[in-house]
């Protein structure tokens, strides 16, 4: 099958503030600004080798916390960012070296909606029609059909900055749509949007990708990745540190399930009973007082891990029951939760 | 290039400008009006000032207005496009180089620049009153030094609006801008600085001089200015330098 999108050993450092916090870049006429741009040394390994293959037609899920590199990620596959090393691939085009033919393959919805606040709803699509060359017909055409789609038509003649964030979010999504591109780009689609509107916006992505469209988005939602996602990339520290089917995902968790105990005191007594136990694969000590327990089952096992703690005498002050799923990957990998 | 693209582009800021026509044609007229009116009207008639000073001013007046309409057209949309709004992104993303964004914002300026030139010559004129001497003996040479004015306000808009902070507006019109006019002669010509040898070779590197000098030179030829071959030369090159450095800040802003 045809790839997408590809990238291969990518790395980017930022050695200014990254691009949100950075905005402020320029000569700077203020002194006590300049001051204490020389003060922080700012070095961030944003992307650490970072290699990934997208195949055409896919629903592909970048996952991770904030700061994982994910936003990184879509903005040097988008021409947004220089990578300081490695490679890109939209297609068989190479991202930096042929930018203009990517652009045109690509539609763009940003974590922060950049609409050109100058226009109404319709201007926009219309115009952004035009800059990819529509002809006039076809590009007003194709914006009613989006404002309609979309449930923008009351205001499609208004100037959008008056529009409430979910509103302005559908519009971004519109807007990259228009000229119907090989691989849509979702950075956090779904940050900041209510559940229902959030739903209306999954089913979006889901008709275009039925479309035969490439889809690639960013999210630290895992029941976004699972519900949504054909193959998922779970992304920390620059890093892709899984990658699969959100089922195979889940079931590379060693046992699947995870119990997560807060035990006082914590023998070593104790974690051995708990290893022998039917069913537990690993048994993980974390932090001081904390044990995970990777196991087949989760609330069946909890009254002989009970029992046993019972006789070693130990405290149970805390029991969480995770059932299979994204969050219990990412713990497994990293030993942080995803919220952390 | 994509030529489509670029029109479109274009396309774009005009609607916009077609949109603010009437806020933008109050602040493109108002200060020279106001100026003009004050120097040109209030001080000569009160006869603080000689009836020659109108036929000095007014030269003066248009490049102002075509450097102001060039700042206001290309570096405060570029300022918050870059910074508060992200939008530049939305152009960025469209399929042609980025430096060709740049460029159309440029040709956008001067297209506005133009029209303040050409809107605020007649309106002044009107304003001050009697005793102008204008003298468009040749045409050509206006032509191409306006073009090359407004060329030169845009260009400067770029790498003003590449270069300043949401937040050091105010100070660019105080730091660079108002010096950049007050020493840009043009509300005197360059040789009234006769008395100040050193400050008379020290503005010679404010492109705005060559601005101010060179529509005095094409409006009111009988006037003391600067040699119109080294004004050719000057606006030549800073429009080069401008358009060079501008773009290049540009490409440098627009990818992270």
């Amino acid at each position: 099958m045809p790839l997408a999108v590809r990238t291969q050993a990518l790395r980017k450092l930022y050695t200014s503030a990254p691009p949100v916090a950075g905005a402020g870049r320029g000569i700077s006429l203020s002194f006590r600004a300049s001051r204490e741009r020389r003060q922080r040394k700012i070095e961030v390994l944003a992307l650490d080798d970072l290699s990934l293959d997208v195949r055409a037609g896919e629903l592909f899920g970048l996952l991770g916390p904030n700061g994982a590199g994910k936003s990184t990620t879509v903005g040097v596959l988008t021409t947004r960012i220089r990578p300081t090393g490695g490679r890109a691939f939209i297609g068989d085009h190479d991202v930096w070296k042929e930018r203009v033919a990517v652009k045109r393959r690509i539609g763009v919805v940003p974590q922060r909606p950049n609409l050109d606040f100058s226009l109404t709803a319709r201007e926009i699509l219309t115009f952004h029609g035009a800059y990819f060359g529509m002809p006039t017909t076809a590009r007003n055409a194709r914006a009613g059909e989006l404002l309609e789609r979309f449930q923008l038509t009351d205001r499609a003649d208004q100037l959008c900055i008056g529009f409430s964030g979910g509103m302005l979010q559908r519009l971004s999504i519109a807007r990259a749509m228009v000229h119907d591109p090989e691989v849509l780009f979702l950075d956090e689609p779904s940050a900041g949007l209510d559940p229902q509107t959030r739903l209306v916006l999954w089913e979006i992505v889901r008709e275009y990708h039925r479309r035969g469209r490439t889809i690639v988005l960013t999210t630290h939602n895992m029941e976004e990745a699972d519900a949504l996602c054909e193959r998922v990339a779970i992304v920390d520290h620059g890093k892709v540190i899984a990658l699969g089917t959100p089922a195979d995902l889940k079931r590379s968790v060693p046992g699947g399930h995870i119990i997560r105990l807060v035990v006082a005191p914590r023998p070593p007594a104790l974690l051995r009973q708990l290893e022998r136990l039917e069913g537990v694969t690993e048994v993980r000590p974390v932090g001081e007082q904390r044990v995970d327990l990777y196991a087949d089952r989760g609330g069946p096992l909890v009254p002989e891990v009970v029992n046993l703690a019972l006789l070693a005498r130990v405290e149970i002050r805390d029991v969480h029951i995770a059932e299979p799923s994204l969050e219990n990957l990412f713990l497994h990998h990293t030993g942080r939760s995803l919220r952390d | 290039m994509n030529r489509k693209t670029f029109l479109a582009l274009l396309g774009r800021d005009a609607h916009v400008a077609r949109r603010n026509f009437f806020p933008l044609l109050l602040q493109t007229l108002l200060q020279p009006m106001l100026l003009v009116f004050v120097l040109g009207r209030v001080l000569t008639t009160s006869g603080m000032m000689p009836v020659q000073y109108k036929s000095m001013l007014l030269p003066g007046i248009i490049a102002l207005s075509m450097l102001l309409a060039g700042i206001q057209a290309v570096a405060m949309p570029l300022i918050s496009e870059f910074q508060f709004t992200k939008e530049i992104e939305d152009r960025l993303l469209a399929p042609i180089e980025n430096q060709w964004v740049a460029i159309e914002k440029v040709f956008a300026g001067m297209v506005q620049a133009l029209v303040a030139g050409l809107v605020v010559l007649p309106s002044a004129w009107l304003l001050i009153g009697k005793g102008v001497e204008l003298r468009l003996g040749r045409p050509a040479e206006f032509f191409a030094i306006v073009l090359l004015v407004a060329l030169l306000s845009s260009t400067i808009g770029l790498t003003l609006g590449c270069a300043i902070g949401q937040t050091q507006i105010g100070l660019m019109f105080s730091l660079v801008v108002a010096p950049m006019i007050f020493f840009g002669c043009a509300y005197y010509p360059w040789s009234a600085l006769a008395s100040f040898p050193i400050l008379k070779r020290v503005v010679l590197v404010n492109p705005f001089v060559y601005a101010s000098e060179g529509l005095r030179a094409a409006l009111a030829p009988q006037l003391p200015h600067l040699p119109v071959i080294a004004i050719f030369a000057a606006l030549a090159a800073f429009d080069a330098f401008f358009l060079w450095y501008g773009i290049s800040r540009f490409l440098r802003k627009a990818v992270g």
